[in-house]
């Protein structure tokens, strides 16, 4: 136990002292004011991989480190549909995941808010349209904003988040 | 492998390791499969081509791996539904390779087991994509299968369904299990749902733009599959990359593992119930990320391995900061795992959990390092060094408890182990060009990429087609291997031990999908 208090205390609070681009935390704070104002309380987002090559995972998964700390700027990831306020979607749409797509955005209450990660969830990315993949997330479900980059960094993905708080008060 | 007393013909294939291809009757394809098995060989991976613009049919090409190095076995067929034997009986891990085959180039063998695997009702059940004539109609609705699970029945068993949209921020996929109270009696899996088409995308695309397609077949693992796909395309044409590009790739492809095998250690750490973990590791993880986007552009390097060599050379100043982090990484990483050994409530948790005995992983054909935490010592990094692994001596890394605290063991060492090779590549790196320009590759002449990736060997068999083009391109992911071996590890664990022991193998999806 000594040796968990003594890490936790030689390694601070990394959120207060980001090592690089000064950037990350500008917009981390911008998004925190916005989710105060917007939503009141907190931003529930349910994560649907729609067919990707797990990339965008990772960087959604970065999100949660301490360096961007999402969940201590009130954004909380949740395991079911029903509990989100947005539904973070990563593509292509594969053909096999478009009715559990389907269903997962039909059981979000609103506001219902869609953000499309990445280039596949954007354009259909380099797997584009085919026999088994429908390409963009917006040919699926309604998208609010679409954050492009393969895969967006965790900078971008807070910036797409803001940018769907944004769009609709 | 030696398949000379068999009677068949063996000639030499282009691969970085020894590799050969023998055309091979039915009979043959079965005598000769059992013989590999007999000698210790294990079933790398079994695809299809349709080879009917050539006149010649359709030819299964079945990969093998012994001490020697590959042997693909080639056996050509006149007409798609012509039978071929089913090789399950031999390799249990043949089962979804030959059911996907079907699928997707509609080659079929004789096995019982004839329910679809990488079919899903996107596509008619009679069309099969990898067909030449294939054509794909916007007609096609996505549709809903019945997929016949095996049913346990019984006082007290229900049935848990899990998927395809999971509870976390993970790949989609179906489990469906079979409990009673806690404990689980059976895991069925049904995976294929983010199968988005790519063998047949790499068919639309210029052999030298299939780089970047194979740096997406599984994001994790791309700097393995950049690797493995340009490892082939050289081969091809035999063409030796600058000592420099080679050196660069292995430093890429061990950054990929550490930052692989830290960020499991976190969740493994918050499965368990120990937060704390997860804190400390993605902290780590991210020290990485930042540091390779620096030195190469990119955070998880993609389309830095490219043929012909790498597409951004290291500077000194990169090179020095990643020098300099290796010293603290190591520091912390040691410090950690001091915690983690000494946490009761979290190696009780660990000890003793989805165990997967050494027996078990050669007769199911486990593979990467949830083999080597199941007592089987297989890396091709020492198997068949490649530069600048020849120059390195790799340390492998191994376990014989094959539960989930002897993979996180495993972790351990090799994300040490990593830190090690990039210090060491960084001190040694060989100065010079790091690309040359790439020839026109020749048409129709199969080669071979085999990268050790952070899950375990990724493999890559690619064709030229006439004027730079694909006439096929099979990646293959370990997760193929671990797959079935993840259902058996949970038999006899409770329902919430799952999450942990799937992360402890944390497969790839995607990579499986395709």
């Amino acid at each position: 136990m000594l040796h968990v208090l003594r890490q936790i205390a030689k390694t601070g609070i990394k959120t207060e002292k980001p090592p690089t681009p000064a950037d990350d935390m500008r917009t981390a704070a911008r998004l925190q004011d916005d989710i105060l104002r917007i939503v009141g309380r907190a931003l529930t987002i349910r994560q649907v991989d729609a067919g990707s090559c797990n990339g965008c995972e990772l960087e959604i998964h970065a999100l949660a480190n301490p360096y961007y700390n999402i969940e201590g700027l009130g954004v909380r990831f949740v395991a079911s549909p029903r509990h989100a306020d947005m539904l973070l979607v990563t593509g292509p749409v594969s053909k096999h995941m478009a009715i559990a797509l389907k269903r997962t955005y039909d059981a979000t209450p609103d506001p219902k808010l869609v953000v499309a990660v990445g280039d596949c969830g954007c354009t259909g990315g380099i797997f584009g349209e085919s026999y088994a993949s429908l390409g963009r997330v917006a040919n699926v479900i309604p998208v609010d904003v679409e954050v492009p980059g393969c895969p967006p960094t965790p900078t971008a993905l807070l910036q797409g988040i803001l940018a769907a708080l944004k769009k609709n008060p | 492998m030696n398949v000379g007393p068999l009677g068949i013909g063996a000639a030499a294939l282009p691969s970085a390791i020894p590799a050969q291809r023998c055309p091979v009757s039915s009979g043959q394809l079965i005598t000769a499969c059992r013989l590999a098995w007999e000698q210790r060989g294990r079933l790398v991976a079994l695809w299809a081509t349709d080879d009917r613009d050539r006149e010649r049919g359709f030819c299964l090409r079945v990969l093998l791996r012994d001490a020697d190095g590959l042997t693909v076995l080639e056996h050509t067929l006149p007409y798609a539904n012509a039978l071929y034997p089913d090789l399950s009986g031999i390799f249990p891990v043949a089962n979804r390779m030959q059911r996907a085959a079907f699928d997707l180039a509609g080659v079929q063998c004789d096995a019982d087991d004839q329910r679809p695997w990488a079919w899903q009702a996107a596509w008619p059940i009679d069309r099969f994509p990898l067909q030449r004539d294939f054509e794909a109609s916007p007609k096609w609705e996505p549709g809903e299968e019945e997929y016949p699970f095996v049913r346990v029945t019984g006082d007290g068993v229900h049935e848990i369904p899990v998927g395809p949209v999971h509870a976390g921020i993970i790949e989609p996929g179906h489990f469906r299990f079979q409990v009673v109270g806690e404990k689980v009696l059976r895991l069925e899996e049904r995976l294929g749902y983010v199968h988005k088409g790519i063998e047949k995308r790499f068919e639309s695309l210029p052999i030298l733009d299939g780089a970047r397609l194979a740096g997406r077949v599984s994001g994790d693992s791309t700097v393995a599959y950049a690797w493995a796909y340009a490892q082939a395309l050289e081969s091809m044409v035999e063409l030796a990359v600058p000592p420099r590009a080679a050196w660069l790739r292995a430093l890429c492809l061990e950054r990929e593992r550490l930052a692989n095998h830290l960020g499991d250690l976190g969740y493994l750490g918050n499965d368990g119930g120990f937060a704390f973990g997860l804190a400390q590791f993605s902290r780590l993880k991210e020290d990485v990320l930042r540091r390779n986007r620096e030195a190469f552009g990119h955070r998880l390097l993609m389309d830095v391995v490219v043929p012909g060599g790498i597409a951004r050379d290291l500077d000194s100043r990169a090179a020095a900061t990643m020098r300099e982090q290796c010293v603290s990484l190591e520091r912390e990483i040691r410090i950690l795992r001091d915690i983690y050994d000494e946490h009761a409530g979290l190696q009780d948790r660990f000890m003793t959990c989805g165990r997967v005995a050494p027996e078990l992983a050669l007769q199911l054909g486990l593979t990467g390092f949830a083999a080597r935490a199941s007592g089987i010592a297989e890396d091709l990094r020492t198997d068949f060094p490649s530069t600048p692994y020849d120059a390195l001596a790799v340390r492998i890394c191994g376990h014989r408890d094959g539960d989930v605290a002897a993979r996180v063991s495993v972790r351990f060492d090799e994300a040490l182990e990593s830190l090690r090779l990039i210090g060491a590549i960084l001190d040694a790196l060989p100065e010079g060009d790091c690309a040359v320009s790439f020839p026109e590759p020749p048409a129709f002449r199969l080669a071979l990429g085999c990268v050790e990736g952070w899950r375990g060997p990724v493999t890559i068999a690619l064709e030229g087609g006439p004027k730079g083009t694909i006439h096929r391109c099979h990646p293959h992911d370990p997760s193929w291997q671990n797959w079935p071996v993840l259902e058996h590890a949970v038999i006899g664990n409770i329902v919430p031990d799952f999450p942990l022991i799937n992360k402890s193998f944390n497969l790839s999806y995607s990579g499986h999908d395709l």
